[in-house]
């Protein structure tokens, strides 16, 4: 029924390209090779800072932990004037309306993780529950986690209409789609994943809860970059990306940045078509910024910790 | 946003997001003004007398003047040579030429740096090459024939082999260094001597590499570098006591070498020139499959003999390479050589970039279509754009002759066996690529291919342990490997 209100059609995902797994770390290692320096490195620091979502999912979080880390989503180093803020805040649904409240019209965006995070063990009607849930107390995105199971399975139909079923719950909330790379294994197998993913509906393919390792890993995202650039010359429409845990220092995400700007270029050189689902990259961005700007190291302990 | 006019999706990697320069200091490399040739452990001053000049061409200016070396400096070289061999080198025990070897191999480590930056000033080459490839390779070529030094009884069982004597080496421009690596490496590990001549516009790093050679206290006259153009190579390939003339160049030359050398007792080598079928079929990985390519044909500004330089597309994903392959040309980015985030270099000389802009003239006359990215170029120096040419034909001048720059033909086929036939229809015979993810086709196309190396699902991957060398014009012999010991050996 989703399938009717698309313009394309949708294929048979056991074609999906194969990838080959040497040639695509190399293609990945390539990346890294790129120097990146002083305006520029200025430049991709801050616009890194502005891609994150800035994280917090624990059993133990709180009212109190959850304000905190939104205040530190709108003032990430203050005594550094005119820093961008983070993209997005990204909580469990419980802590959506704590956070929608405390980040105010601020810009930054509430993203719920949702579908019985991290496992996604749960019935359907469940995890639509717990997708509405968020909505409706005020995400503003979603971050679901697909079937892997079934997706190992070989269920493919399963995983694409559950997919379906949650952007539909999602309303006009922005649907990320975490493929849990590291529980896929191979790059075919995240290559199809994403396919299912973007036929399906995702506004986002994301590789990892964070509680799985490994986690993104630039050719995992190298694949999913090339997906996403696959599934638009064939529909015409944007898929955003989001790598997700692992990348904690800033030059990381310099060459993740390197990597989307040689693999899809301008337009998703922004945050509403990239992300870095991340807790402790910022204050490493922040750290080399404060860097560039005096010539010198400082510690640890003049960076907030959330 | 999504979709342009006439539906035509575009992506834009003019992104507001660039590197800024970020140079690779030149100060580490120290070259003289002047340099003789190294004979007999000594720089020596030119019996001609005479010097020319060796430049840069990023930005055409002079780098260095180096000595022009005539038949009497030719023979004054392989006397040394001579003497070296048979009172020194030819007896020494072999695990102490090894000892020498491996030192050597570590020195060129030491001094990465140095060599890569005057690679790339002398030659044209971006450093992430010279850095990343040339340098560390070199290194890797004396390592692995230091080890057989003393095992050659192993690597001929029941055999006796033995040294040739004086061997004569005659190297190209496209890696200078690398090539020196090739050359001397296996000839000192066998037991013999050697006169090298670099070609006239990069003889930089071999003159650093002979330094490294006297630092190394190698005995003296074991390894002659010395400098000149066409002449002095004549006069080495001419002359009548040298053993064994290993050449690596072009065709044209390599056939004059065979007809100098015919009825002589000289054991000969030639490395030529190639014009490789890089083959892409509709179940290859596409995205890895375009990388391959790109790195095939563009590195090292298309100077390489193995260079990918004919593709290949199966009909039903012409449409889908053409387009990531352009996509991925707007990302190479064409400037200083010395910028570590250059991808494509300068042009080696004034004359061989004339070279290339007569077969991109050609291929536009042959009606070809020509594609060139929006990079832009620097304004000094010899700098071309990655191109490629669609609607070319098996018949086109652009397919057949050796453009040896970074020009990409693209043609299409439909079925296995018609491929096989198209890539083998060439005077060439040096390398191939096949991208399939189907295993039996790897099998079945690299047992048809007439070509020294092919690569699957890979290409330009070089390795001391690996043999390398061509059919037909492309020539005969091989370098590297067990393969590369014979070479220098008598086997009995």
């Amino acid at each position: 029924m989703i399938a009717e209100t698309l313009s394309f059609s949708i294929p048979d995902f056991r074609l999906s390209p194969r990838i080959d797994q040497i040639g695509v770390e190399e293609r990945a290692s390539r990346f890294t090779k790129r120097s990146i320096k002083t305006e520029s490195k200025i430049n991709g620091l801050k616009l890194a800072l502005n891609m994150i979502d800035l994280t917090t999912l624990e059993g133990k979080d709180t009212e109190g932990k959850v304000k905190q880390l939104c205040y530190k989503a709108q003032h990430l180093h203050d005594v550094y004037e005119n820093l961008p803020t983070v993209a997005a805040v990204c909580v469990y649904p419980s802590m959506v309306r704590i956070a929608k409240k405390a980040l105010g019209n601020s810009g930054v965006k509430v993203a719920s993780v949702a579908t019985a995070f991290p496992s996604g063990q749960a019935p359907k009607d469940v995890k639509i529950r717990d997708t509405k849930f968020a909505v409706n107390e005020g995400a503003d995105e979603v971050d679901m986690v697909i079937s892997r199971g079934k997706f190992l399975e070989g269920d493919y139909n399963f995983v694409f209409d559950e997919i379906a079923e949650i952007k539909e719950a999602c309303g006009t909330a922005r649907l990320k789609v975490i493929l849990e790379t590291g529980e896929l294994v191979t790059y075919d197998k995240v290559r199809r994943a994403s396919d299912i993913a973007m036929y399906a509906g995702a506004d986002f393919i994301k590789t990892s809860t964070g509680k799985i390792s490994p986690a993104a890993t630039m050719p995992v995202t190298l694949v999913m970059l090339e997906a996403i650039r696959d599934f638009y010359y064939k529909t015409g429409k944007m898929i955003a990306m989001k790598p997700a845990g692992g990348i904690s220092k800033a030059k990381l995400a310099l060459h993740y940045l390197v990597m989307l700007k040689e693999t899809l270029g301008e337009a998703w050189m922004n945050n509403e078509w990239f992300r870095f689902g991340a807790s402790s990259l910022a204050n490493d961005l922040l750290m080399q910024l404060m860097t560039q700007k005096t010539g010198v190291y400082q510690s640890a302990n003049y960076f907030s910790i959330d | 946003m999504a979709k342009a006019k006439n539906n035509t999706l575009k992506l834009n990697f003019d992104t507001k997001w660039g590197y800024s320069p970020a140079p690779e200091s030149k100060s580490i490399a120290k070259i003289e003004a002047k340099y003789d040739l190294f004979i007999n452990g000594k720089f020596e001053k030119p019996l001609s007398k005479k010097y020319f000049d060796t430049i840069n061409p990023a930005t055409e200016e002079k780098l260095s003047e180096v000595a022009d070396a005539n038949a009497a400096d030719v023979d004054k070289a392989v006397k040394a040579a001579r003497i070296a061999y048979n009172n020194v080198w030819g007896k020494m025990p072999a695990k102490e030429r090894a000892k020498y070897i491996y030192r050597i191999a570590r020195m060129i480590q030491e001094r990465a740096r140095e060599f890569a930056v005057i690679e790339s000033l002398d030659g044209g080459k971006p450093i992430r090459e010279s850095r990343d490839i040339d340098v560390p390779v070199a290194a890797n070529h004396f390592f692995y024939y230091a080890g057989w030094a003393d095992k050659l009884q192993y690597a001929f069982p029941n055999r006796n082999p033995k040294p040739l004597g004086v061997a004569g080496q005659i190297i190209p421009w496209n890696f200078p260094l690398l090539m020196a690596a090739w050359k001397i490496a296996p000839a000192l590990a066998t037991g013999n001597t050697v006169v090298l001549k670099p070609a006239e516009t990069t003889p930089l790093t071999a003159l650093k590499l002979a330094e490294i050679i006297q630092e190394s206290e190698l005995p003296a006259g074991v390894v002659n570098i010395i400098t000149g153009a066409g002449a002095t190579g004549a006069a080495i390939v001419n002359h009548s006591d040298i053993n064994k003339i290993a050449f690596t160049g072009s065709t044209d030359v390599g056939k004059i070498i065979q007809r100098a050398v015919a009825g002589t007792n000289k054991k000969i080598t030639l490395e030529l020139g190639g014009k490789a079928a890089n083959i892409i079929f509709d179940d290859a990985p596409i995205d890895q499959a375009v990388e391959g390519i790109i790195n095939g044909i563009y590195f090292n500004q298309g100077h390489v003999c193995c260079a990918g330089s004919r593709l290949f597309v199966q009909e039903s994903v012409f449409d889908e390479v053409i387009r990531k392959l352009k996509d991925r040309l707007e990302t190479l980015i064409v400037g200083d050589p010395l910028d570590k985030n250059t991808d494509i270099g300068a042009i080696n000389s004034k004359q061989q970039m004339e070279t290339i802009h007569k077969y991109l003239k050609i291929g536009e006359k042959e009606g070809a279509e020509m594609y060139q990215s929006n990079c832009p170029l620097p304004k000094k120096g010899y700098f071309i754009r990655p191109t490629l040419f669609t609607n070319v034909a098996q018949s086109s001048r652009i397919v057949q002759e050796e453009i040896f720059g970074p020009v990409l033909t693209v043609q299409t086929f439909r079925t296995d066996d018609e491929v096989i036939e198209k890539a083998n229809n060439t005077p060439f015979g040096l390398s191939a690529g096949v991208w399939t993810d189907k295993g039996s086709k790897i099998f079945n196309l690299t047992t048809k291919m007439r070509a020294g190396v092919v690569w699957a699902n890979t290409y330009n991957k070089f390795d001391p342990t690996s043999p390398f060398g061509g059919y037909k014009e492309s020539g005969f012999g091989r370098e590297g490997g067990l393969h590369g010991l014979s070479a220098y050996l008598n086997v009995h």
